[in-house]
């Protein structure tokens, strides 16, 4: 743990400290790029305002991902059922993917109202598409000869998918979740943006009163959110696949 | 258990014929070795007589017919579930097959035990020797008691000395157990020194070009593998491949 933690903390502290010295000797102005101290001034001064938006936020960005990893799924499941469901459903899902959330997001205000459905809505949306896919693209690649034994003993099938290809898909799984976790901040914090609440809106508001600071410090907040889900997924998956899987090996 | 192909056909694609049309029968009690270069057709022709694959004309019958789960299959590589400890990936079929717990357990047990696994029967497949990984296959096969057992290049990616132990353990099972052995492999050496009878598969079309009863000694170890007659065997079968 030492190890990972500390190697990436070292450009952190030099970018810091360049940061702060950059700013105090006016090479950058402090209206474009606060100081450091400064955005952890607004920190402090702000801990009850950020520390609510933060909560607000993560049960925001935590309900939109867990309807992702759920339906998401189930979603594979369903499209690896036959080659013609595929067919004829898989290129909505790649279209869903494309549809740039900041558009649609108003939308969301109008069906959901103000409040936190319409940044779980948000959330769902943006990180709902590497679930499927992922998941999909683990289903369909069970190892053939498995699938072979698994017929050769009559497994229907049912039994296939909960014994063999659901099971086998899970790295894969795991590597739609990462990736969907980290996108249901973003489409959380795009959700209050237009519906207000949590971090987006401390963004929002501290940025028509020029309170950069307070816009950094609501961004950083942000961002610990995603490296702290992503960090909570990569736990689960380790945890799970920690006797199997080859990658997870120390060797 | 025997098995009879009659003018089998196997095309893929339209116009790739692997199997042209073959006659082959294999009787109960056999230990055959089947020979040939890579892309030959041995593992169509497996997976044809295992009903994962159906030719495209022709007859492939088992006997006594109808009865299922009597056929096993081993692949080249093991093939486990890497999610399960190695008594669970022995007892898969059985599980399949609808089998309670505590007897499959027991079988899966017995099976291990047979092939040399008595210990690490909690040890997941990523903890284990490639010898191991197969021994454990090898179990999941054995462990329905089948009347048929298939294997397709099943050592071909062990280390020789582990093939050469797993190679003894295969043939005294099979005189064990009495059961009907179809050995795919691309190794001369392998093939004279396990089978009864040996065919060689041409290149293309599924020819069979030899087909011989080999004249070797039935108990077959480590000594025999020094042995003239079995380089006489291995002689005639490399000639039928390189005609
Ligand atoms: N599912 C398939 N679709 C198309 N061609 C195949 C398929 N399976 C095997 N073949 C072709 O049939 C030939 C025989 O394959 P195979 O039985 O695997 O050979 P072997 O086991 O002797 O190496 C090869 O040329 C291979 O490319
Ligand atoms: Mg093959």
């Amino acid at each position: 743990m030492k190890k990972t933690l500390l190697p990436p903390l070292i450009p952190f502290a030099v970018l810091t400290l360049l940061a702060e010295f950059l700013v105090r000797q006016g090479f950058v102005r402090a209206y474009l790029v606060p100081a450091p101290s400064a955005v952890f001034r607004a920190m402090l001064d702000s801990r009850v305002e950020l520390v609510q938006a933060l909560l607000s936020t993560s049960a925001g960005s935590l309900a939109g991902f867990a309807m992702s990893a759920l339906t998401g799924i189930a979603a594979a499941v369903l499209l690896s059922s036959s080659r013609g469901v595929q067919r004829a459903f898989y290129p909505y899902a790649i279209f869903f993917q494309t549809v740039p959330l900041i558009a649609v997001a108003p939308l969301l205000v109008i069906w959901f109202g103000f409040g936190i459905q319409t940044v779980i809505a948000s959330a769902f949306v943006a990180s709902v598409f590497p679930v499927i896919a992922n998941t999909l693209s683990g289903i369909l690649s069970t190892d053939p000869p498995l699938r072979d034994l698994f017929r050769l003993y009559g497994a229907s099938p049912l039994v296939t998918l909960f014994k063999l290809r659901l099971p086998a898909a899970l790295p894969q799984v795991f590597t739609g979740l990462r990736v969907s976790a980290g996108l249901a901040v973003i489409g959380a914090i795009v959700g209050e943006f237009i519906g207000g609440g949590g971090l987006g809106s401390v963004v929002d508001v501290a940025r028509t009163q020029q309170r950069i600071d307070k816009v950094f410090a609501a961004v950083l907040l942000a961002s610990l959110l995603g490296l702290a889900l992503f960090g909570l997924i990569n736990l689960l998956s380790h945890l799970t696949l920690r006797r199997w899987h080859a990658s997870e090996q120390p060797d | 258990m025997a098995v009879q192909l009659d003018r089998v056909r196997r095309v893929f694609n339209n116009t790739h014929v692997v199997i042209a049309g073959m006659d082959l029968r294999i009787d109960t009690g056999e230990f055959l070795a089947v020979l040939g270069p890579s892309g030959c057709g041995k593992s169509t022709l497996l997976r044809m007589i295992a009903q994962l694959a159906e030719p495209d004309s022709g007859q492939i019958r088992t006997e006594p017919d109808g009865e299922r789960f009597q056929t096993a299959f081993v692949f080249q590589d093991a093939h486990l579930l890497p999610w399960r400890d190695v008594l669970d990936n022995a007892a898969l079929p059985l599980e399949l097959m609808g089998e309670s717990k505590a007897r499959r357990d027991e079988k899966a047990r017995a099976a291990l035990d047979q092939v040399g696994l008595h210990d690490a029967l909690d040890r997941y497949p990523a903890q284990l020797s490639g010898g191991m990984r197969m021994r454990v296959s090898l179990a999941r096969a054995l462990v329905t008691e089948p009347r048929l057992l298939l294997l397709d290049e099943p050592f071909a990616a062990l280390d020789e000395i582990t093939r050469f132990h797993l190679d003894v353990q295969l043939r005294e099972l099979w005189q064990r157990r009495g059961m009907t052995v179809i050995f795919v492999t691309h190794s001369v050496s392998e093939a004279a020194f396990l089978a009864n009878r040996a065919v060689v598969l041409a290149r293309s079309g599924g020819a069979i070009k030899l087909d011989r009863i080999l004249e070797l000694p039935a108990v077959r170890n480590n000594e025999l593998r020094g042995d003239p007659r079995l380089g006489q065997e291995m002689r005639l079968l490399l000639g039928a491949i390189e005609e």
